[in-house]
């Protein structure tokens, strides 16, 4: 019985509704947890309780919240281009899920195992960028385009130094394969690239934190220009969706960075699942304090740390990399 | 990048997985759609512009700067896909490929550094404020 | 988008008197983007509203549009008795309300020749400081909510409720204040009122160096604010700009210095000013100028006389004699001025309300010329408006 199910398991079908079904349940109940988390984060540095007024705790908030997304009205704005308008929050949202299938969540469990995950995953990532041009360009609103024409430039600008970044680590390890990456890092915790590489953890993070258009460089959405920037014109559900998608960009960067750079689910006793997902929301928690912490940069500081430093730093980084690993072995 | 045995991806799935879930967020807006309310007034779809009646299109041509970002970025971008290339066959490569890569990143860094001189980095440009500004005096 | 679709666009995205009359800048060349900054927009502060121009993000013109909240105080004076005015001036700059307060209450006392106890300008003093703090935080708290920092304006907020509740002990309310009262103030203070403010003055003093390590010296912050809208002293003499805005510019200019009212001259406090004029150098004088209020405070509570709080002289409706009086006190955002025509009758013949507010903004449209959006809400911030003032 348990064989026949276990080979059951083993049909890709079968693989792949079960990892489908995982991973949406995952990013639903993620999205609703980090909205928990990130207003009671937000509370806290404030010194203030945050939510705590549906449910016990505040707990029932964030679904509080989501059901009235899901029952407010569509707007459409005048002169809006409908259908790219329509199209733009579906895939912004569609491509993060795509993200998880090559995520290495515990050596029994990955939704896909390939030879080029980070690959998939860097070119999935870069597919928002796509969504939040076309939200910007359909909404026929002035700081929407605005938003937009922000969004493009610091989000394609930051993947060149991700790009570098991740590949030093490909070359360290050999492999492209997220798996393999984790299993490099098995010999204790100064095996973890973060100690052995540590600037390109650091380009890394700042990187993720740009291209997940956090504060402090949240300038697509800069409140106080742009008031919403992007998704100035999104209601309802549409705005639910990118709202999902941003949280769920937050949980593939920092999965990827717990792969790349903390050892995925190596950890000191019990590991599997359980250290990826603490790893991951230790992240996640870096990137709020982030949020709540630094005033926004402005767009030519912005853009001018990633062309002027992280880029050269990024590509100095690869080439030292390259000639450790050719003197080493 | 050779040491290990290729795992053997079909694609398939990816694709079915992909449209899967296209269909599913296509579902949510749609239940949105249905469950939400429905009502119309005559600024209802008025497009927002801090609260007034927005003045002509937002469709416009825009700042330069954008589209040279744009280039750059695709220029780099490339590069990079060049980078990993080398990466992946960089164990039989040897010495040689090392040292040939050294110069393309060299090249690039080059190029960087000569983008950097002539000022396509400096994104709020001084020079373009003053004259602007000596051209137009209040008052 | 069917024909139908267009026409209603056209009527809807036809924009309004003010968009349609902008003269478009002469330097503009090519496609530019008119744009509303305002009225209902976060970084206004209220319902201001700016109309520029964009290239790109570079603003080729601003051009503020005012009147959105505009109460007619200034009519409102002639309609009223001088004692019935008393309320409209907490409503006038809602965030320095005591300095208003000041101002009207010393521009009667002037044109009637009403004395005032020692112990109710002192008084006067110790609150009006403590009213100029808890502006300068709220401006401190949003400025930077302005430059995407969301949580100081948290930390300013929990600061200036312990103000507020002081401040609540003796006038009884917490944001319009009406307290001063002509020859004097409404109520005494009360020893509790005292002990507050001394744990306040001591408390607010140990806040001061955590904000500055932790915000002041931010790298971010510093390279928002460092050389952005550089405002030179001629510049703002031009324009009569007032407060920390002329000061930041390198002015020392101060009303209670220049033109000693009430009893300030008994104190001893510095003046803070600014070298470049940038907003960096107006954030450093409002964050230097409270500890100078703290002095202030501190000194005036050490010397505060006993005696009467109000005049008992000062009949119930007073009647200035013909003529006409200036009176300049110095608020959180600048000199306020009050000039008063009577024609002997129980109600002021005119009344001017000189709004610091006024003055400043009109820099924005110099100043935020060429700069881009996001410097141009880093001056709007820095120049410290409050609506409701500069429409009165």
């Amino acid at each position: 019985m348990m064989s026949q199910l276990l080979s059951y398991l083993s049909l890709p079908l079968v693989h792949l509704i079960l990892s489908l079904v995982v991973i949406l349940a995952f990013l639903g109940v993620n999205g609703i947890v980090l909205i928990y988390v990130e207003r009671k984060v937000a509370g806290f540095i404030q010194r203030r309780p945050g939510p705590y007024e549906v449910g016990p705790w505040g707990l029932l908030q964030p679904l509080a919240d989501a059901l009235k997304l899901l029952s407010k009205q569509l707007v459409t704005p005048m002169g809006a281009d409908k259908i790219l308008f329509w199209a733009a929050p579906i895939l912004s949202f569609a491509p993060v899920v795509i993200c998880f299938m090559p995520m290495p969540v515990s050596p029994m469990f990955t939704g896909m195992e390939m030879n080029l995950g980070l690959i998939l995953i860097l070119a999935f990532t870069s597919l928002n960028v796509l969504a939040l041009c076309l939200a910007g360009w359909s909404s026929n609103n002035k700081y929407s385009l605005l938003g937009a024409a922000r969004a493009v430039s610091q989000s394609v600008a930051y993947e060149i130094p991700l790009l570098i970044t991740v590949l030093a680590i490909a070359f360290q390890t050999g492999s492209l394969n997220l798996s393999e990456i984790v299993a490099s890092q098995t010999k204790g915790i100064w095996s973890w690239n973060i100690f052995v590489q540590p600037i390109a953890f650091i380009i890394y993070i700042i990187a993720v934190t740009a291209e997940t258009n956090r504060a402090p460089f949240d300038l697509p959405e800069a409140e106080s220009e742009l008031t919403a920037g992007f998704h100035t014109e999104y209601a309802g559900m549409h705005f639910g969706l990118f709202f999902l998608a941003e949280y769920s960009y937050m949980i593939v960067v920092c999965a990827v960075a717990t792969v790349l750079f903390l050892g995925g689910w190596h950890g000191p006793f019990l590991s599997g699942p359980f250290w990826f997902i603490l790893k991951t929301y230790a992240l996640i928690l870096v990137l709020m304090w982030f949020r709540w912490t630094f005033p926004r940069v402005r767009f030519d500081q912005l853009l001018n740390i990633c062309w002027k430093w992280l880029i050269p730093l990024s590509l100095i980084n690869l080439v030292l990399t390259a000639l450790l690993v050719k003197i080493v072995r | 990048m050779t040491a290990q045995p290729p795992v053997d991806t079909p694609l398939w799935p990816l694709v079915l997985y992909c449209a899967i879930v296209m269909i599913l967020a296509a579902f949510i807006v749609i239940l949105s759609a249905f469950l939400g309310q429905r009502h119309r007034e005559r600024t209802t779809n008025e497009p927002y512009e801090s609260g007034i009646a927005p003045t002509g299109s937002a469709r416009i041509r825009f700042d330069i700067k954008f589209y040279l970002s744009a280039m750059f970025f695709v220029l780099f971008d490339l590069e990079a896909v060049f980078i990993f290339a080398w990466a992946d066959a960089a164990r039989p490569l040897g010495w040689t490929g090392y040292i040939e890569i050294l110069i393309f990143i060299a090249v690039l860094l080059l190029a960087l550094f000569y983008l950097w001189r002539v000022g396509a980095l400096d994104w709020r440009v001084e020079k373009h404020r003053r004259s602007k500004r000596q051209v137009t005096k209040v008052n | 988008m069917t024909p139908s679709d267009n026409t209603t666009m056209q009527n809807i995205l036809s924009g309004d008197y003010y968009t349609n009359n902008f003269t478009l800048s002469p330097a503009a060349e090519g496609d530019t983007l008119v744009l509303n900054l305002g009225p209902q927009h976060p970084s206004t502060h209220g319902v201001l509203r700016v109309v520029v121009e964009l290239d790109g993000e570079y603003i080729l013109k601003a051009e503020p549009v005012l009147g959105y909240i505009h109460r007619m105080h200034e009519k409102m004076g002639e309609v009223k008795t001088y004692a019935q005015y008393l309320p409209n001036m907490g409503r006038v700059d809602y965030l320095h309300a005591l300095a208003w307060n000041w101002a009207y209450v010393a521009a009667v006392e002037k044109l009637a020749g009403v004395a005032v106890p020692l112990r109710a300008e002192y008084i006067r003093v110790i609150t009006c400081e403590l009213n100029r703090i808890s502006s300068h935080l709220l401006w401190w708290g949003a400025y930077l909510l302005d430059l995407g920092a969301f949580t100081p304006i948290l930390y300013a907020f929990a600061d200036r409720e312990k103000i507020m509740d002081i401040l609540q002990i003796v006038t009884g309310s917490r944001l319009t204040y009406c307290y001063y009262r002509f020859g004097g103030v409404s109520a005494d203070i009360t020893p509790d009122f005292i002990d507050m403010t001394r744990e306040f003055v001591g408390y607010m003093r140990d806040r001061l160096p955590m904000y500055k390590t932790f915000v002041t010296e931010n790298m971010i912050l510093r390279g928002r604010c460092v050389d952005i809208g550089v405002l030179s002293k001629e510049m703002a003499v031009r324009y009569g700009a007032t407060g920390p805005v002329l000061r930041g510019s390198g002015v020392a200019h101060d009303t209670r210095k220049i033109e000693p009212y009430s009893i300030y001259d008994r104190f001893d406090f510095d003046i803070p000013v600014g070298k470049n004029g940038d907003a960096m150098d107006r954030y450093d004088v409002r964050i230097a100028e409270i500890q100078e209020s703290l002095r202030i405070i501190e000194q005036a509570l050490a010397t505060l006389p006993a005696g009467d709080y109000l005049n008992p002289d000062v009949p119930e409706r007073i009647t200035p004699p013909k003529g006409e009086v200036y009176f300049a006190v110095e608020g959180a955002r600048g000199k306020i001025g009050i000039y008063i025509v009577s024609d002997g009758g129980i109600k002021p013949y005119r009344l001017k309300l000189r709004a610091p507010g006024f003055s400043n903004l009109h820099l924005f449209a110099e100043l935020s010329q060429g700069t881009i959006l996001a410097d141009a809400v880093s001056i709007l911030g820095s120049l410290d408006l409050v609506i409701p003032e500069i429409d009165r």
